[in-house]
């Protein structure tokens, strides 16, 4: 019980700062749940971002989920994305209630202009901190520059460069088996 | 009745948005045209007023529709209906992934998902940053002081530095970057 209020609190924390949805979570999981609480590896962080890129839902909740099933099963699931949700919900409701020109407002608008450079910054880093552990020989580096290139300058959907890149894994897997049992 | 029927509009949102916050827009414009809960003026709104408070986008958008449609129960309804298919979905797909965590295909899979899933975040983290400090347009057109945001950019080195040199809490950054904003403007 504890540990699954432990999963709501933990995630509540980092939805209430979460500005610019799913991407912005990374920096916030890697510290809170990788580096402080360490419910879930770097790896594990990596693979549960590509799982929600292809999974239906939005990608923090799907992220959420994972760790909080991970660690608490069925209820640990709930929990996780009820804390992620839980503040973000209450103050659109709040917003919605009593300020009607919120997203109009000067000052909203000013504080949210460093808070978005500072968000991007922030996931830039968090991407140079997880180089290592994603992109390990030089087929990585090429299913990386290749996916950066095409979704920069292309609308394809990301489903389908994840459900691609999963495919180049496998093959790429399979070909260095078949490699290796020759010799 | 209508939780109901918020229930079910924003479940079926939240089954078949694939890639997150902005894949549910087409389906409120859908929605809006369906039902007449709000117009596609209003989705503007909700965009703008999503992406400036914290939370996941998508969850944003379902919990202000629910409250501009039925006040704050509705909210809830709409938020829970767009939540419940990804949780389920989530944990069905990780049962499945520890089931078979040790096959050497599953293991080649993940090999080939981790750079692609590592492209994705950088792309969205340089596409919102562009948007904000660099417009191509005006640079190609030879103007290169209206089309580089020579203040954000120092900023946005200066933060990349001290997140570099110091390892401190991403929320101090944000807090910090917000009142910058404040003050500066970006």
């Amino acid at each position: 019980m504890k540990n699954i209020f432990d999963l709501f609190w933990t995630f509540a924390k980092m939805g209430a700062v979460c500005f610019g949805g799913g991407y912005a979570m990374l920096p916030l999981l890697e510290r809170e749940i990788v580096q402080k609480k360490g419910w879930a590896t770097q790896e594990e962080i990596l693979d549960y971002y590509a799982l929600g890129q292809c999974t239906p839902g939005v990608i923090a909740v799907n992220v959420s989920t994972f760790v909080g099933h991970k660690q608490g099963g069925v209820a640990g699931a709930f929990a996780a994305t009820a804390g992620m949700v839980f503040i973000p919900s209450i103050i659109i409701l709040v917003i919605a209630n009593l300020l009607t020109n919120f997203a109009e407002n000067v000052y909203v608008q000013r504080a949210f202009s460093g808070i978005q450079v500072c968000v991007c910054v922030l996931v830039l880093n968090a991407v140079a901190m997880l180089w290592k552990k994603s992109v390990k020989n030089k087929l990585g580096v090429f299913i990386f520059a290749a996916v950066l290139i095409l979704s920069l300058f292309t609308d394809i959907s990301s489903s389908f460069f994840v459900l691609t890149a999963g495919l180049v894994g496998l093959i790429a897997g399979k070909i260095s088996e078949i490699k290796g049992d020759k010799k | 009745m209508i939780y109901l029927q918020l229930f079910w509009e924003f479940f079926k949102v939240g089954l078949f948005a694939v890639g997150g916050g902005l894949a549910t827009l087409p389906f409120l414009y859908e929605i809006a045209a369906k039902t007449g809960w709000f117009d596609s003026a209003s989705i503007i709104d909700m965009i703008a007023v999503s992406e400036s408070t914290p939370g996941p986008i998508g969850v944003n958008m379902a919990t202000y529709t629910g409250f501009k449609i039925h006040g704050i129960s509705g909210g809830i309804t709409a938020t829970f209906g767009l939540i419940l298919p990804s949780i389920i979905v989530a944990v069905l797909v990780q049962i499945f992934i520890t089931k078979f965590k040790e096959s050497k295909n599953v293991q080649n899979i993940f090999n080939g998902l981790r750079p692609a899933s590592m492209a994705l975040v950088t792309s969205a983290g340089i596409g919102v940053i562009t948007s904000c400090l660099i417009f191509p347009k005006l640079l190609l057109a030879g103007n290169f002081a209206d089309g580089l945001h020579i203040k954000g950019i120092i900023f946005a080195v200066v933060l990349f530095y001290l997140m570099r040199r110091y390892k401190l809490h991403p929320v101090l950054f944000i807090a910090v970057s917000a009142a910058a904003g404040l003050i500066i403007g970006f």
